[in-house]
């Protein structure tokens, strides 16, 4: 299973850094959503402060979702899908490789995405480890819920629609605690977002299990 | 005495397998021995490329008997997957990796030796330029010369080949020819559709029709001739 992980991420990243996608497409989509939110809020400083890490999860739920169906979208070409289930890759190996990769290019994300809001909104993160910790659950929860998602909409006609429209509820516990775990961080007070981060973990624990039960099932049906 | 009796590599009994509600199998009766060449004819939505992937376990068996290379397609059909090849109308490649890099996947993914990628790609006359480059920008022609060399470096125990003739040029349509003798000679099992009866009967040891899902007729096709006249002609010689 660890081979089939390491083999399928190793080909999916290998693809994003020719296809140039997530730098050319999905980065300037995520840091355009900040700026316009942050249009939309006005100018007033305290105001784009308070509202920075929402903006943020919201900037990196919408470059999940983007980055997502990318990743199913290299499956669909010419039948390549059915070419990874005809190899006899475990699937929860294929689970895993299609997860990890997508984590990789959300944590590159959320490390550009950091730096967009603190420049934009003049943000300072005062409790850097809650911060971290957040991003590194909710990279896991968001990629794991992500990849099973996917799987269940990617031999669709209308995934590309259907796929916003299955995940993002879905992610809204990963919205809520990850917005409130960096309010905590920026503000400082550090004890306030341990109960974020373990929803985020449990989040991450429940869908990582998850995949790896059902991704075969999921990708026989899909 | 009692003879031993070597199970076939394909075994349907009875076999259904739906494609949503339509039945693409309905009732497939079919056996091929190891080392058989069998070429599939038969009209638009026989059931040749149906009956092609449920070989190959991607097509649910839903009632009846399916048992491939000893596996039966409904319990163990990752097994399967991953003795079989299959050549199939879409390419299977990965438009941003070269053609090294594809065949190099396919070979990891097999647990086969990477090293008979480049040998591979050498003979399906991938080399140069052509084998560092994308295989988004390569001709259709190129792309399926690449599957097939996939194909060829993981050596597979049978080889599922839908209308392999299609967009090959008259010398890789020659050189398909000869891999798939070689395949057969070396035990393994062909199993092809083709709607070019001339190209494709030559090829087969055995040329089985179907319609409606069914198979429906059987005739006997050049390789079993000429490998008849063969036997004969060596035990006149003796």
């Amino acid at each position: 299973m660890w081979r089939d992980t390491i083999l399928v991420a190793g080909k999916d990243l290998r693809i994003e850094i020719r296809s140039r996608v997530g730098i050319w497409q999905i980065l300037p989509f995520a840091l355009l959503t900040l700026v316009l939110f942050a249009f939309a809020l006005g100018p007033d400083a305290s105001t784009l402060r308070s509202f920075a890490p929402g903006l943020f999860w919201l900037a990196v739920l919408f470059s999940a979702v983007l980055t997502t169906q990318r990743s199913f979208a290299i499956e669909s070409d010419e039948g390549t899908r059915d070419g990874m289930r005809l190899l006899g890759i475990d699937p929860a190996g294929i689970f895993l490789g299609k997860a990890l990769a997508i984590a990789v290019q959300l944590a590159i994300l959320q490390v550009l995405l950091w730096a967009g809001i603190t420049v934009l909104f003049g943000v300072r993160t005062h409790t850097a480890w809650i911060a971290i910790t957040a991003s590194l659950l909710a990279t896991v929860g968001l990629a794991c819920a992500g990849v099973i998602y996917g799987a269940l909409s990617a031999g669709l006609r209308v995934r590309e629609t259907l796929l916003p429209l299955l995940v993002l509820p879905v992610l809204a516990p990963v919205l809520i605690a990850g917005s409130k775990a960096w309010s905590t961080a920026l503000s400082g007070a550090g004890s306030g977002g341990t109960q974020w981060l373990r929803i985020l973990a449990a989040f991450a624990a429940v869908y990582l299990v998850v995949g790896v039960v059902l991704y075969g099932p999921l990708q026989e049906a899909a | 005495m009692s003879t031993k009796v070597t199970p076939p590599a394909i075994h349907f009994r009875a076999a259904v397998a739906l494609a949503g509600r339509f039945p693409a199998l309905a009732g497939v009766d079919l056996n091929v021995a190891y080392g058989d060449v069998a070429v599939f004819l038969g009209a638009n939505g026989a059931g040749k490329t149906s009956l092609l992937r449920a070989c190959a376990g991607l097509l649910p068996v839903t009632s009846g008997d399916a048992v491939i290379l000893g596996c039966d397609v409904v319990a163990d059909p990752l097994e399967i997957r991953r003795r079989v090849g299959l050549l199939g109308h879409a390419a299977h490649l990965y438009d941003e990796l070269n053609p090294v890099e594809n065949v190099r996947f396919v070979l990891r993914a097999a647990r086969s030796d990477i090293a008979r990628a480049d040998p591979a790609l050498q003979r399906l006359g991938i080399v140069g330029r052509l084998r560092k480059t994308q295989v988004g920008r390569l001709s259709a022609g190129q792309r399926r010369r690449v599957v097939i060399a996939g194909l060829l470096a993981r050596s597979p125990e049978l080889w599922l080949l839908d209308e392999p003739h299609a967009g090959l040029d008259a010398s890789t349509r020659e050189l398909l020819g000869v891999l798939i003798e070689e395949a057969a000679s070396s035990g393994a099992t062909v199993l092809l559709s083709s709607h070019e009866p001339e190209l494709a009967v030559p090829l087969a040891d055995r040329v089985i029709t179907l319609a409606g899902g069914r198979v429906v007729g059987e005739t006997t096709g050049g390789r079993k001739r000429v490998r008849s006249l063969t036997e004969r002609s060596r035990a006149d010689v003796a």
